[in-house]
Order: C-alpha cells, then sequence, then structure tokens
C-alpha cells in the first residue's frame, strides 16, 4: 500500500461500513444456516415454536430422504429381529420400517449426468463457435452474436410450448438426451458470449508464430489456444453446470420419471400430513452445497459470468 | 483437456485425409466451428419460435391431437388483447418488476458503496452475500415456503420479536395483500448480490485521481457523490437493471414454488398465467399467441433499453 491518500476512507468509515455489511451477511446466510439446520432436526423439533436454534440433532432427515418407510403394528414391531443399521433403529423408534430406497438417489444422479452432459456439450461447441468468433472474420458475426444472445430473452415456458410437441413428436420427452440437447442449446449462448471475451484476450501474436512455425490452424488452436484459454473454459464450464443444475421451468414441463432432476422433485417430498420439512431440508442441503462450493472457487470470475461477459473488471 | 479427443481424431486420421485437412482455408475453418453451434440454436430455438408463430393462428390443442387444425387468424391475438385478467397478471408483474428493480437497486448500490470503504476481510463477507443468487430458485422458493409459515416459520418469529405482532396472526403467502410482497422480499434477498457485484465493478472502475482533484478543489463529499461517482456507475447500474428487468419478467420457478401464482392470481405472473394456459387448460393456440405477445414485448423494450444505455455510455 501507498502512504496516506486524501481519498482514503477514515478508519471510522472503515469501521461502520464493515458492520454494515457484515449484519447484511449474517442476515442473508440466516435462510441457508435454516436450511442447513433443519436438515439435522427431528420432526418435532423442525415445526417447534419458538423456532429452535439449539437441539438434539438427528440424522432422522436424511435417513427420510432417502428411503421409504411402513407403518407397522406395534406387536408386529416387537415381533422383528434386532436393527441390524443406525438408520433401521432411527426409522424402528417412529413404529416403522424401510421398505426401500426413496426416488431421490435417482434424481441427484439425472442432475448429475444431465448437468455434466450437457456442459461438456455446450463448452465443447461454444469454444469452437468463440474461436471463430474471435480469429475469423464470420460474414454477418454481429448479427450472429447478437441472435446467439437473445434467444436469452424468450421466458422459457414459451419456448416450452413447441419443445413439449417437438419432444413428444421425437421420442425425446423424459429422456436424458432430450434434456442434455436443450440445455446446451440454452447454455450455449452464454458459453460463447463468455468464452468470445476470454479468447480475445490471448494475443494473436502467440498463435501467428505457431502459424510461421508450421504448424496448422488445428494445431494453434489446440496446442496455443486451449492451454492459454484453460482458466476461462473452466470457469465457463461451471456457469453452465450451475445454470443446468438449477434450471427447473423446462424440467418440470419436459419431465415426468425416468429423467426428472432434483429440483422438480425435492418440493415433492411429503411425509405425513404435508412436507416434511426435515427431509426436504437434507435434499436441499445436499443439492446446495455443491453449488456453494463453485461458487467459492469462482468468486474472481463470477461477475464476468453473471454478466455474460459483458462486465470484466 | 478438451483437446485429448481432437489428438486422437488427429492421430487416427489417415495420412492422406490429413494433408487435406491441413489445406482447409481459414473460411472453412470458421464454418466447421461456428456451425454445430447455430444448428444446435435454430433447431431448438429458432424452429420452435417459428413453430410457435405458426400455432399462433391456429386453436389447436396440443392434449388433443387428433382434432383437425383450422386457422382462426388473428383471433388469439384479439382475444388475448381483449381478456380483462390478462391486464390484471400484466399489473402483478409490473409490481413485482418495479418493487424488486427499485429495492435491488438501492440495497445492493448501498452494499457496494459500503465495501468499497475496502474494510478488512471485505473479500470473504462479499462471497457470503453473494451465495443465494447461485442456488436453485425452486428449492430455495420451497424452503421460504417453511420460513413464511405462520406460527412456527422463522420469518414470522423475527417479525414478530421486533414488531410484538402475533406471529400466527399473519401468512405471507396466504394473504392478498402481502403475497406480492413475499414474492418481492425473496427475489430481493436472492438477487441483490448481483446488482451489488456490478456495481462494485463499477465503483472500483473509477480511478483515485479524479477524487483527489476533486478534494483539492474543495468539492464536498456529497458533491463529489453525485457529479462522480453516480454519474460513471450509471451505465453498470443500468445494465444491472437490463438484466434483471429480463430475468424478472421470464419469471417462473421461484413464484410458482412460493405463491403458485395464489391466493387467487395476485401472484400470477405472465410466466405463470402462460403456464396455465399451454399446459393446465391445454389451449396451445392461445398460448402461443400469449407467447409470441410476451417475446415481441421484451425484445422491443429491451432494444430501446440498449440504445439508452449506449448514450449514456457515450457521455
Amino acid at each position: 500500500m501507498s502512504g496516506y491518500s486524501i481519498t482514503d476512507p477514515t478508519r471510522r468509515q472503515k469501521w461502520i461500513a464493515g458492520t454494515l455489511v457484515v449484519l447484511y451477511a449474517l442476515i442473508t446466510i440466516m435462510p441457508l444456516l435454516w436450511i442447513f439446520m433443519t436438515g439435522f432436526k427431528s420432526p418435532v423439533d423442525a415445526i417447534a415454536y419458538p423456532p429452535k436454534v439449539t437441539f438434539q440433532p438427528t440424522l432422522e432427515g436424511y435417513v427420510n430422504l432417502f428411503t421409504t418407510r411402513t407403518r407397522v403394528a406395534p406387536e408386529q414391531l416387537a415381533a422383528l429381529p434386532p436393527p441390524e443399521t443406525w438408520y433401521e433403529a432411527i426409522v424402528r423408534n417412529r413404529n416403522m420400517v424401510i421398505a426401500g430406497p426413496s426416488r431421490y438417489g435417482q434424481r441427484f444422479l439425472n442432475s448429475v449426468i444431465i448437468g455434466f452432459g450437457s456442459t461438456f456439450l455446450s463448452v465443447f461447441l461454444g469454444t469452437l463457435a468463440a474461436y471463430a468468433f474471435s480469429r475469423f472474420r464470420v460474414p454477418l458475426k454481429d448479427d450472429l452474436l447478437f441472435f446467439i444472445l437473445s434467444t436469452r430473452m424468450m421466458p422459457p415456458i414459451a419456448v416450452a410450448i413447441p419443445i413439449f410437441l417437438m419432444f413428444r413428436t421425437l421420442g425425446l420427452s423424459d429422456t436424458h438426451l432430450g434434456m442434455i440437447l436443450l440445455y446446451t442449446a440454452v447454455n450455449i449462448s452464454l458459453a460463447v458470449w463468455l468464452l468470445k471475451g476470454f479468447i480475445d484476450e490471448i494475443p494473436r501474436e502467440y498463435e501467428e508464430a505457431a502459424l510461421i512455425d508450421g504448424y496448422t490452424r488445428f494445431q494453434a488452436f489446440y496446442k496455443v489456444v486451449l492451454p492459454q484459454a484453460a482458466t476461462g473454459i473452466a470457469s465457463t464450464a461451471i456457469f453452465c453446470l450451475v445454470f443446468a443444475w438449477n434450471e427447473y421451468a423446462f424440467a418440470v414441463l419436459l419431465t415426468s420419471g425416468n429423467a426428472q432432476t432434483a429440483p422438480p422433485f425435492i418440493p415433492t417430498i411429503i411425509g405425513v400430513g404435508g412436507q416434511d420439512w426435515p427431509a426436504v431440508a437434507a435434499g436441499a442441503t445436499i443439492f446446495l452445497l455443491p453449488v456453494m462450493i463453485f461458487t467459492i472457487l469462482l468468486r474472481k470470475h463470477l461477475l464476468r459470468g453473471i454478466t455474460f461477459g459483458a462486465v470484466r473488471k | 483437456m478438451s483437446a485429448s479427443p481432437i489428438d486422437r481424431v488427429a492421430k487416427a486420421t489417415p495420412p492422406k485425409l490429413a494433408r487435406k485437412i491441413r489445406g482447409l482455408s481459414d473460411r472453412t475453418i470458421a464454418w466447421i466451428f461456428v456451425a454445430p453451434s447455430i444448428f444446435l440454436l435454430l433447431a431448438v430455438n429458432i424452429f420452435p419460435l417459428i413453430w410457435t408463430i405458426n400455432l399462433s393462428f391456429t386453436n389447436f390443442k396440443a392434449n388433443r391431437p387428433g382434432r383437425e387444425i383450422k386457422y382462426i387468424g388473428l383471433r388469439n391475438y384479439e382475444r388475448i388483447l381483449g381478456d380483462s385478467d390478462i391486464w390484471l397478471t400484466m399489473q402483478a408483474t409490473a409490481h413485482f418488476l418495479f418493487w424488486t428493480i427499485a429495492l435491488q437497486v438501492l440495497i445492493g448500490f448501498t452494499l457496494a458503496w459500503l465495501i468499497n470503504r475496502k474494510f478488512k476481510g471485505n473479500d470473504l463477507w462479499t462471497t457470503i452475500i453473494v451465495l443465494p443468487m447461485m442456488l436453485s430458485p425452486a428449492v430455495v422458493g420451497n424452503f421460504w415456503t417453511f420460513l413464511y409459515q405462520p406460527q412456527i416459520g422463522l420469518f414470522n418469529y423475527v417479525v414478530s420479536f421486533f414488531s410484538g405482532v402475533d406471529p400466527s396472526s399473519f401468512s405471507m403467502l396466504g394473504e392478498v395483500s402481502l403475497a406480492p410482497w413475499a414474492i418481492v422480499i425473496v427475489d430481493t434477498w436472492m438477487w441483490t448480490p448481483f446488482v451489488m457485484l456490478i456495481c462494485l465493478a463499477g465503483l472500483r472502475s473509477i480511478p483515485d485521481y479524479i477524487y483527489e482533484a476533486a478534494a483539492i478543489d474543495r468539492a464536498s463529499k456529497w458533491r463529489q457523490f453525485w457529479t462522480i461517482t453516480l454519474p460513471m456507475v450509471l451505465p453498470f447500474l443500468m445494465l444491472a437493471v437490463l438484466f434483471r428487468g429480463i430475468e424478472n419478467f421470464k419469471m417462473f420457478d421461484l413464484v410458482v414454488q412460493l405463491t403458485g401464482g395464489g391466493p387467487g392470481s395476485t401472484t400470477e405472473l405472465t410466466s405463470i398465467n402462460l403456464k396455465r394456459e399451454a399446459f393446465e387448460k391445454w389451449r396451445t393456440g392461445y398460448a402461443s399467441a400469449y407467447a409470441i405477445i410476451l417475446f415481441v414485448t421484451v425484445f422491443g423494450l429491451a432494444s430501446i433499453y440498449v440504445k439508452a444505455l449506449n448514450k449514456v455510455k457515450e457521455r
């Protein structure tokens, strides 16, 4: 740091600003902490009044999330051999036995398959297109770029009507392939815009030197440009993944069972008399945690990703 | 990383073909690189759009594919523009748009301005504030219905703790007067960090020497704020408003989970209304016309806005 400057905030100013920001951060993090805590509460603690901050933690929510259970009569329960595992013991405490696994695991796996599948495709295609837009004189370049961006202005429901009909005709409804193609198409605009920005920043001279050394365009592209753009490609991939991971509107309209992802599924987790909040919170925690970790890893490129590369800092 | 498949292809390619590829002109390579993306967008975006335009002139119902499709001209459009329910939907959307953007700009800018005081640990706290923005709106929205429960909900408890109102006396999602605000609160909670990040970039782009010069000229802090800070952050702020405007006009997941459009139709935003017409009442032709009207509206407003934005930038 340089010495004293008249534009530097005073220590008192810093202190006041810091306190206010920390206060806001604590308020804003509260709902997320509450999700995390509710996942470890018993059903009774979860709906206690006043809301409980300290409680006896239990894994019941997580057990309920991953299993389906049936109620049995107490005398039947007593006749059963003692529970073999800790999770069976938790379920038995509620006069129930485990009937089988729930659908959460499969829905989560669908999210992973569709998320990673569409991310790979959109980053692959996006890198190629972005390189071409960045380095070559593509006819109608500005129109094409604007066209790619404008596809993001449509409300998803408006696009969903013909896509629903199209998928029905092609047999793509409720399939992984259909969802991967759809999310790729949505993400490609983001990928092209972001990656074009990243590739624009790599000096052309590097490739030109490679071309003079006898590399072909392809070789120059993958031996010189790709390694230079690695950080950009990685952060673009994470943004695409987060979008596909969080997407709800298309998922709820175009999938019902086989290819349903976690976001439409989690709100439908019900227990006795309404939503089973500890199980919902447990499902949400597992689902949200990866994105939080990615956000922390990405914090330097966050701004660029959310503004389609319009603001670079 | 992604070079390896290309590498393998290159090695597997017989020498004769390889020589041909070597000879490809830049122009050909450009098209090979751009074509797959454009093709995918044409197939999944433009073709459906044209299909929607076509359907919007028909009485087609997707739940009865066997029925004969009749072209009915502009009847769907006339019906939509004459429908008073749609205007109520538009009002709900306008209320939602206005208040979310106003609150997010106000809070987001203030936060950015405070963070720019560069107090110790501001990076850490910025990252924490940003978290809600990246999460799944459907999953988080669903959990907010729990926080909003009368009596047991955390939100009602906190409100009653500070105001003394009985926590079971009001239901944020169940009352006609409160539900529009319930969705504004959650959206503001979720998206304020977005505006904040963009404002922060704007504030950081202002070079120190401008303030130094102003201080030497004895301009008051107040005057510096209005004549330096605000005008220089304005293009950034307008960009943030553009993004939030488009996103919230499309708003679906968060509000569907929170209220489902209710109570009655007080929070039935355009996307939710459209979903009802298209996928519950199955009036496909009518909903297609509706979708086209929405698209033209967003596109038109966004274009005018971008022109204004560019003018501000040039100044």
